[in-house]
C-alpha cells in the first residue's frame, strides 16, 4: 500500500527531528511514525532505512521484534484487553474471548469494516482494578462480560 | 536574569507548601494516577468542579498520585482549615455532592465515606491513617510522597525534602556516596537482589571517561505496578536517584527506559526533567560543582525480554532486544560498549532517602541480609488491593491477612504468586515465609520486582502454570533453542492436561523439559521460565493428577473439564438465554432454564451475568 501524500509529509517532518545516520534513534523514530500514522507502512520502512543508514530488512527486523509496532492500518477504535496475571485470575480471558466472538476477529486483527482493532496487552499495571480494558486511550477497570459488551456497543459509531 | 539558588527555591517552596496547609480555603486532593483514572477519577474531578461553579465554592483542587488504597478508588483527601486532612474512598459523583454538602459547606465529616485522618487525631470516630492496615505500615520511605504531593508541582517536591540527598551527596566524594549505599545494604529492587553499592563500585573502578547509568522502568511482569505508581506519584525521586548515581559512577548521561504502556508516567517524567533543567539541576556544572549530567527517556516497545539488562541495552542502541552472553557484564562493557550500570526504578528512588536519612538509619529496617523497605503490588483475590511498603522480612501472612485484609468473599487462600513469570506460587501452608531474597528463593520462587497475586480456591494451578508459560513462550526472543522450543513443548503438554488429555508420563516430561530450559538458556527469561510450572508441580501435584487421571478440574476453571448447570434459584429472567453466544440455554419466561451441555462452549457468560447466582459450575 502506498502511503498517502499527507503521510509522506508527516514522515519527512518526523525524520527532521532526528540526527541523520544515527541508529540509536531507530526505535524512537518508529514510535513517532506509529503515533502519527497509526502504523508503520512499507514506504515508511524504506524512508527510515535511507535516513538511519540501516538496511530496510533490518529496520523491519527491529520493528517486528517489538509487539508495539503494527504494519497494517488500525481500525477506527482500538480495544485492548489486559492479559496480566491479576486480570487473568479475575477472568480477562473470557472477556477477550467474548470480544473475539462479538467482533468475529482474533486478537491482533481488525474488523473488515475498519471499525475495531482488537489487541491483547501483557499488562497495563492497573492490576488493583482488574480486569482492565482500554478503549482508544480510556482505561476501564473492574470489567465484567456485561460491562465489556456495553463498551463495544458505545463505540459502534 | 540571576538564577535563584536551590536554597532560595526551597525556601519559596516551603512557604508555598505551608500556605497551602494553612489556607483558609479548603483543598481537595484527588488521586488521579492511572488506577484512579480507571476507577473514574476524572468524573470525580469534574463533579467537584461542577460543585465549585454551582455553589461558588472557593477551594483548591489538586491532582495527586496514588496513595496505595486502590480498592477504594476513586480516592479523595480533603483539608479544611483547623482540621486534620481526611482521606475518603469510593468517591463517585454522588459522593462528591454528599461531601460538598456535608463537609465542605457543613460540619459533618462524612464518617461513612472516610478511610482515615492524616496525623494522629480522631475526628468524629474517623481513625487516624497510622492505624490503617495498608497506609499505616512504617516506615514509608519510598512512597513517602505518593498521593500527598502534586507530582507536577516541583515546589511540592522541594518542600518535602526533594534533592536534599543530592545536595548532600555532592558535598561528599563519589567514593563516600558509594560507601554509604554499601553501608545501607541496598540490594537491587528489580528482583535479583545484587548489592547496589557493589555494582556501582565495579563500574566506577573501570577505566575510561564515558560511563552510563540506566534506570530500568520496563516493569514487564504482569501483575506488577509499583514502578508505575511511584513514577506517577513522585517522579523526582527517580530523577534524584539518577543524579546521585551518575555522580557516584562518574557518568555524564543517564537514560530512563520505560514501558510505552505507561503514558502518564512518561508524561510526568518529561515534565519533571524539564523542571530540574530549569532549576539548573541538569546540564553543566550542576550547583557549581564539577559535575555534568543529562537524562534522556527511551520508551519500550512491548517486549518483556527488554527487562533483562543486556536486551535493554540492545534496545536503547536501536537493535532487536535480544540478550547476549555475560560476561562481560554491563558494569564493564554495556551501552555502546562503555561501563554501564542498570538500576531498577525503585532502587534509584530509594537512594536519595538513604543519603538524606543516613545509611545507619535506613539499615535499621529489614533483616540481616535484606535491608530496608520494599513496595509490593497486591492484586488478585484479595480484599485490599493496592500498593504497600513494608520492611523486608515481613511474612506473607502479615501481608495477605493483616495488611491485605484477607481473601475476597472470605474464601480459602490457595497460593501467593510472586516474581511474575519468573517466580512461583507459594502455597497457603508456607504462608509464614518471610519476604526476603533468600527465603523466597528457598521456597522456589523469587522476590521479583514486587508483584503479589493472591489466588483462592477458585484458581486452578494448572491454568496458572499454563498462563505464565504461554506468556514466556510468546515473549521468548528466540535466540536459545531450549527456551524457544522447550517452552513451546511444555506449553503443548499443559494445554493437553488442561483439555483432559494428559498422560501420567506428562509430569515427568514437564520436569525434564523444565530442567533443559533452565540450564540451556542464556538469559533470565529462559532460566526462570519453568519456575511457575515447577512450583505448582511441587506444591499442587494433586491438582495436576486430578486433571490427568481424574479428568476433572478441582477449581472448576479449565473449560474442557467443567459443566454449567442451572439451579432452582433460577427465576426465568431469560438474561442468560439472551446472552448465550451458542444458543445453548432454553426455557420459558418465569420458568427454570436448562443448559444443553453439547451446545455449551463454556464461555461463562451466563454464570457471570446471572443476577440470582443460579448458575453453578462444576
Amino acid at each position: 500500500m502506498a502511503a498517502s501524500e499527507g503521510d509522506a509529509g508527516i514522515l519527512a517532518e518526523i525524520l527532521d527531528r532526528y540526527p541523520k545516520g544515527d541508529r540509536g534513534f531507530l526505535i524512537p523514530i518508529l514510535q513517532d511514525i506509529q503515533e502519527f500514522c497509526g502504523y508503520v507502512s512499507p514506504d515508511a520502512v524504506d524512508e527510515i532505512a535511507a535516513f538511519t543508514g540501516v538496511s530496510p530488512g533490518e529496520v523491519f527486523g527491529v520493528a517486528s521484534f517489538y509487539s508495539h509496532f503494527r504494519f497494517t492500518e488500525p481500525g477506527k477504535h482500538t480495544i485492548k484487553v489486559c492479559r496480566g496475571t491479576a486480570c487473568h485470575v479475575r477472568g480477562s480471558e473470557r472477556i477477550l474471548e467474548m470480544m473475539e466472538r462479538q467482533l468475529r476477529i482474533k486478537a491482533g486483527e481488525t474488523t473488515p469494516d475498519g471499525l475495531f482493532s482488537l489487541e491483547r496487552v501483557a499488562c497495563f499495571g492497573c492490576c488493583a482494578l482488574a480486569p482492565v480494558v482500554v478503549t482508544d486511550k480510556d482505561v476501564h477497570g473492574r470489567m465484567s462480560m456485561t460491562k465489556a459488551q456495553r463498551l463495544l456497543k458505545e463505540h459502534e459509531v | 536574569m540571576i538564577m535563584a539558588t536551590l536554597g532560595e527555591m526551597r525556601a519559596n517552596a516551603v512557604a508555598e507548601w505551608q500556605a497551602l496547609e494553612e489556607d483558609s480555603r479548603p483543598s481537595v486532593l484527588i488521586g488521579a494516577a492511572t488506577c484512579g483514572k480507571a476507577a473514574g477519577a476524572f468524573d470525580t474531578i469534574a463533579a467537584f468542579q461542577e460543585q465549585q461553579a454551582k455553589r461558588g465554592l472557593d477551594m483548591t483542587i489538586i491532582q495527586v498520585g496514588c496513595i496505595g488504597v486502590c480498592y477504594k478508588e476513586p480516592v479523595v483527601a480533603i483539608r479544611k482549615q483547623g482540621q486534620p486532612m481526611i482521606l475518603y474512598g469510593n468517591v463517585n459523583a454522588d459522593g462528591v455532592a454528599h461531601l460538598t454538602e456535608k463537609w465542605l459547606l457543613g460540619e459533618d465529616p462524612c464518617t461513612d465515606l472516610a478511610i482515615g485522618t492524616f496525623g494522629n487525631q480522631l475526628v468524629n470516630g474517623i481513625p487516624p491513617l497510622s492505624s490503617h492496615p495498608m497506609l499505616g505500615t512504617k516506615p514509608r520511605i519510598i512512597l513517602r510522597n505518593c498521593g500527598v504531593i502534586d507530582p507536577t508541582n516541583f515546589n511540592h517536591c522541594l518542600a518535602r525534602g526533594g534533592y536534599e540527598g543530592f545536595e548532600k551527596a555532592l558535598a561528599w566524594t563519589p567514593q563516600q556516596v558509594i560507601d554509604e549505599v554499601k553501608k545501607a545494604g541496598l540490594r537491587g529492587r528489580g528482583g535479583a537482589g545484587f548489592p547496589t553499592g557493589v555494582k556501582w563500585q565495579i563500574c566506577r573502578d573501570q577505566p575510561g571517561d564515558i560511563k552510563y547509568l540506566i534506570c530500568n522502568g520496563d516493569e514487564g511482569d504482569p501483575g506488577a505496578f509499583m514502578n508505575r505508581s511511584l513514577i506517577e506519584g513522585d517522579p523526582h525521586a527517580v530523577l534524584e536517584g539518577l543524579l546521585i548515581g551518575g555522580y557516584a559512577l562518574g557518568a555524564a548521561e543517564g537514560y530512563i527506559y520505560i514501558r510505552a504502556e505507561y503514558p502518564l508516567a512518561i508524561e510526568r517524567l518529561n515534565l519533571a526533567i524539564e523542571q530540574i533543567r530549569q532549576a539548573s539541576l541538569l546540564g553543566k556544572n550542576i550547583l557549581d560543582y564539577d559535575f555534568h549530567f543529562d537524562i534522556k527517556i527511551r520508551e519500550g516497545a512491548g517486549a518483556f525480554v527488554c527487562g533483562e539488562e543486556t536486551a535493554l541495552i540492545a534496545s536503547v542502541e536501536g537493535k532487536r532486544g535480544m540478550p547476549r552472553a555475560r560476561p562481560p557484564f554491563p558494569a564493564t562493557s554495556g551501552l555502546w560498549e562503555k561501563p554501564t550500570v542498570i538500576n531498577n526504578v525503585e532502587t534509584l528512588a530509594t537512594v536519595p532517602s538513604i543519603i538524606r536519612m543516613g545509611a545507619e538509619e535506613y539499615a535499621r529496617y529489614g533483616t540481616e541480609r535484606s535491608k530496608g523497605t520494599k513496595t509490593f503490588a497486591l492484586a488478585g483475590k484479595i480484599k485490599n488491593t493496592g500498593l504497600i511498603e513494608v520492611p523486608l522480612g515481613t511474612t506473607l501472612r502479615q501481608i495477605v491477612f493483616d495488611i491485605g485484609g484477607g481473601i475476597l468473599k472470605d474464601k480459602e487462600l490457595k497460593a501467593v504468586q510472586t516474581g511474575g513469570p519468573s517466580g512461583g506460587c507459594i502455597p497457603a501452608f508456607r504462608l509464614d515465609t518471610p519476604v526476603d531474597y533468600e527465603s523466597l528463593t528457598e521456597a522456589g520462587t523469587i522476590m521479583g520486582s514486587g508483584g503479589m497475586i493472591v489466588m483462592d480456591e477458585n484458581t486452578c494451578m494448572v491454568d496458572v502454570a499454563h498462563y505464565f508459560l504461554s506468556f514466556t513462550q510468546r515473549e521468548s526472543c528466540g535466540n536459545c533453542p531450549p527456551c524457544r522450543v522447550g517452552t513451546w513443548h511444555m506449553l503443548k503438554i499443559l494445554e493437553r492436561i488442561k483439555a483432559g488429555d494428559g498422560e501420567p508420563m506428562d509430569i515427568e516430561r514437564l520436569e525434564k523439559l523444565a530442567h533443559t530450559v533452565k540450564v540451556g538458556s542464556l538469559c533470565g527469561l529462559g532460566q526462570t521460565a519453568p519456575n511457575p510450572v515447577l512450583t505448582t508441580l511441587r506444591y499442587f501435584g494433586d491438582e495436576y493428577l486430578a486433571h490427568i487421571t481424574g479428568h476433572r478440574c478441582p477449581a472448576a476453571v479449565c473449560p474442557a473439564l467443567i459443566t454449567y448447570e442451572v439451579t432452582d434459584a433460577c427465576t426465568g429472567c431469560t438474561l442468560c438465554a439472551r446472552l448465550c453466544p451458542s444458543n445453548a440455554i432454553a426455557g420459558e419466561r418465569k420458568q427454570k432454564h436448562t443448559i444443553n451441555p453439547k451446545a455449551c462452549i463454556r464461555c461463562g457468560a451466563c454464570h457471570d451475568s446471572c443476577n440470582y447466582n443460579a448458575i453453578i459450575v462444576r
